[in-house]
């Protein structure tokens, strides 16, 4: 092979990979730029206060011109009430389930909570929705913010667990020592050096199961259903943020909603996901 | 085989017929027995993997955090077979400062010298807190250099100086003994200087046992030494004498460098 | 003492609650879906297509959602492959460890960071007008478009992964190839790929097992029709989305064969996911 085609060969292939590369901004740019450009008209104060619009509301809006009322407080409280539910089972569980499995890298049982943990991180979402009915749902006899908390809670189990017996197994093993050797319980040298030790990835760890379950809508579709009005009733249907969107997607009155609910859904990934980078980083380098 | 005791005055430390294996049939450590001398520097040397670290952490029980290390024998503290005691217990009497400083990284510089009060749970009143951390600090030397940052924490601190508040972190706990798993290994030259001179203050409180693979530490400060090799206590006696005039031949040949 | 006892358990406890969980769930769907499998028997039901809720005369079966998962979960990550591994390769190889790998990278985080029923929006709304502008579908659903859709959903997670193991492959093998005159090209081609083939795979793989649970961008695009898909431009339904769809107001016989689907979708993606962790974990221990 010459020279010039070896080169040729080279530089094709380096053009070719860049070029792909800078393509995967293009869908990214794509739906921001839809949801920024169609849903900012419907931002305003009682987007944030008001539930959403029934859709007879809806309709006289429409023929009047004027924006839609209401806005989507019922799904941002919704979604408020079942992730801090699912948030308090899963952060302890966790959190005590990680420490178990990375004070022993070699029983064979942790090796099987470890692989069934890996188990349910694969599972779909929509799975996890038939569990939490089957547990949930029937038993109580109504879709409930407690069934959607438990679809939530199981979702964020497996990925509480991986980031806090990954984080442990980081520090070094001399903290450990060095508080052994001070003569501390092992209780105490868990709780309050090793634990402490790993705050930084433990709080990333969640905030990432968190952002995680916060787009979910198919488990909550067949838990929590969704609700018109704020609900605190644990027992009651709820709604969320996603499950309002998939309603305004199905009902043509009150499609202009969809886009600012959209917009806010992302937004609140997105600066959850932000933060956790920047803890991760900082924590890194200490 | 013989193993030379030497006795002089009290012996605070006596180890009788010390065993560690790691795996079962194979002794890291094989039948060691000796005294230490109270209020003096011993150093145990040898070439890697002779058993000297391992030695040391039987006397505080740190074999105890891993379950496939069996210890045999017996070390009596001023008496009392520290190998029936509770190990948390023993861990407070037989302080110990690592090869690489590792101070808590979640704590202030005040946090860490109390670490052992706040792990075990100890309570202190203020005043006896401010007492322990300024002497505690000053029998390390560090107290003029951070007792305006007693708040914050401790990683920017150089090298020396973490291994330095390790040791106050020990002594503050006032054990009877210093167990030293060759602190100087990871510092530099005048770091390593500065903690040899304050081993040399701290033993008139302290009893000092160190670990260390640096023949000329072991000549600079200890009185009497220990000299391992393949986990069999091979020679132990005064420091200048042994190493003007060994005794056992495996001995001779560590000194001059022909092993390890 | 004590207290280091119940401080054990406790974690113990923890881990066993996971145990619970796995337990629960086999239980839950085995036993939901018993009558399905015994009214319809399991091969039975698995290798039928039909989704006749006609009352008196129920059948159900799970082969035509059978095929339009695995149909739209293949074709998705055929599709995101030659997208993905050029990423990969940008992030793990060309520029790696530099700002612009860590632009792009955060770019695919972002898009990692989308919920699918936004997806399924910019789909429903955008993408498809696309598609049948390009007369690739008469009103833009079908399996082709939600397998377009879903390739860009898996890009992101196949692209961390496998740029990954790009970024694993030690600076001295390659400087030594490089010190024989081969091009980035070759030494991409002869000592990177080889290398990292097997974490790359298993990346695929794992994508592909993302790409199976995939449910609301699949179910807004792919036209919801229970027969049997059988080209890129029909209409269907796939395992995840016929559950969505129809789990609400269902009942008896019905919910049962739901979650008699739910229970198949499980094992599957079970069995992928399980192959794809295996496969890593011989290959990079310490991932």
């Amino acid at each position: 092979m010459t020279m010039t085609i070896k080169k040729i060969k080279d530089r094709a292939f380096f053009y070719g990979v860049c070029f792909f590369s800078f393509l995967t901004v293009v869908p990214l740019v794509a739906i921001i730029w839809e949801l920024v450009s169609k849903g900012y008209k419907q931002i305003n104060w009682s987007f944030f206060t008001e539930s959403a619009p029934s859709t007879f509301e809806a309709m006289l809006a429409k023929q009047s011109g004027d924006i839609l009322p209401g806005g989507i407080a019922n799904g941002i409280t919704g979604t408020l009430l079942m992730v801090c539910l699912a948030a308090i089972i899963a952060i302890p569980v966790g959190i005590f389930a990680g420490v178990y499995l990375a004070e022993k890298p070699k029983s064979k049982y942790a090796a099987v909570i470890r692989f069934i943990a890996d188990l349910l991180q694969g599972t779909p979402s929509i799975i996890i929705g038939i569990i939490a009915y089957a547990w949930v749902v029937k038993p109580l006899g109504s879709y409930s913010a407690l069934a959607g908390a438990t679809a939530l809670m199981i979702m964020m189990l497996p990925l509480i667990i991986r980031s806090t017996e990954e984080t442990l197994k980081m520090l070094p093993g001399s903290l450990k020592e060095a508080a052994a050797a001070l003569g501390a319980p092992y209780y105490t040298i868990v709780l309050r050096i090793l634990l402490p030790s790993a705050f930084g990835g433990l709080f990333t760890g969640t905030l990432l199961a968190v952002s995680r379950v916060t787009g979910e809508t198919a488990p909550l579709m067949l838990t929590a259903l969704g609700s018109t009005a704020i609900n605190w009733d644990v027992t009651a249907p709820t709604s969320a943020v996603p499950l309002l969107i998939w309603e305004f997607y199905n009902d043509p009155n009150l499609a202009d909603m969809i886009w600012s609910s959209s917009l806010f859904l992302m937004a609140l990934i997105l600066i959850l996901n932000l933060i956790a980078k920047q803890v991760a980083k900082k924590w890194r380098i200490q | 085989m013989e193993n030379p005791i030497i006795e002089t005055n009290t012996p605070i430390l006596r180890l009788n017929n010390v065993s560690v294996s790691y795996t079962p049939g194979k002794n890291a450590v094989n039948n060691v027995s000796v005294d230490i001398e109270e209020n003096r520097i011993t150093a145990i040397m040898g070439p890697s993997g002779c058993g000297k670290s391992t030695l040391l952490r039987a006397i505080n029980r740190m074999h105890d955090l891993y379950p496939n290390i069996k210890t045999t024998g017996e070390i009596y503290l001023r008496g009392e077979n520290i190998m029936e005691m509770d190990a948390m217990t023993v861990r407070r009497k037989a302080g110990m400062v690592f090869q690489r400083p590792n101070p808590f990284p979640t704590m202030s510089i005040a946090e860490n010298v109390l670490a052992g009060y706040k792990l075990n749970g100890l309570r202190l009143s203020r005043g006896e807190k401010d007492e322990i951390i300024e002497s505690s600090l000053r029998d390390v030397g560090l107290w003029d250099e951070v007792k305006d940052t007693l708040n914050k924490r401790g990683s920017f601190l150089s090298g020396g100086q973490q291994q330095r508040l390790c040791i106050a972190r020990a002594v503050a706990l006032k054990p009877e003994v210093l167990l030293m798993d060759e602190p100087t290994s990871a510092l530099d030259p005048i770091a390593t200087k500065r903690i040899e001179s304050l081993l040399l203050e701290l033993k008139k409180q302290f009893t000092i046992i160190i670990v260390t693979h640096n023949m000329s530490q072991a000549a600079r400060i200890s009185h009497k030494s220990m000299f391992m090799y393949l986990g069999e206590l091979v020679e132990y006696d005064y420091t200048k004498k042994m190493f003007t005039s060994p005794t056992d031949k495996r001995t001779e040949s560590y000194l001059s460098g022909k092993i390890g | 003492m004590t207290k280091n006892v119940l401080f054990k358990s406790l974690l113990f406890a923890a881990s066993f609650i996971v145990l619970l969980i796995c337990g629960g769930i086999v239980y839950a769907l085995v036993s939901g879906s018993w009558e399905a499998f015994s009214q319809f028997g399991v091969f039975q039901f698995i290798f039928s297509s039909d989704w006749d809720p006609t009352i008196g005369n129920e059948h159900y079966g799970a082969l035509s959602f059978i095929v339009g998962t695995l149909f739209t979960s293949f074709l998705a990550l055929a599709l995101c492959i030659p997208f993905s591994l050029p990423v990969s390769l940008f992030i793990g190889e060309y520029f790696k460890g530099k700002k612009i790998a860590n632009f792009i990278g955060s770019v695919i985080d972002l898009l990692a960071g989308i919920p699918s029923i936004v997806y399924g929006l910019w789909g429903f709304y955008t993408f498809r007008g696309l598609m049948v502008d390009l007369h690739l579908s008469s009103e833009g659903f079908g399996i082709l478009t939600s397998s377009v859709v879903l390739a860009i959903m898996i890009i992101p997670y196949a692209t961390s992964l496998s740029a990954e193991f790009f970024k694993m492959v030690p600076n001295d093998l390659k400087e030594g190839a490089f010190s024989l005159g081969a091009t980035q090209y070759e030494v991409i081609r002869r000592v990177s790929f080889p290398m990292t083939s097997s974490g790359v795979f298993a990346s695929y793989i794992l994508a592909l097992g993302r790409a199976l649970g995939e449910t609301m961008a699949v179910t807004m695009l792919i036209g919801n029709t229970n027969l049997l898909p059988t080209s890129l431009t029909d209409t269907g339904n796939t395992m995840a989305s016929i559950i969505a769809n129809q789990f609400g107001e269902a009942d008896g016989l019905k919910l049962s064969s739901l979650i008699a689907i739910g229970l198949l979708l499980f094992v599957i993606t079970a069995i992928i996911n399980l192959i794809g962790r295996f496969i890593m974990k011989k290959f990079a221990p310490t991932k």
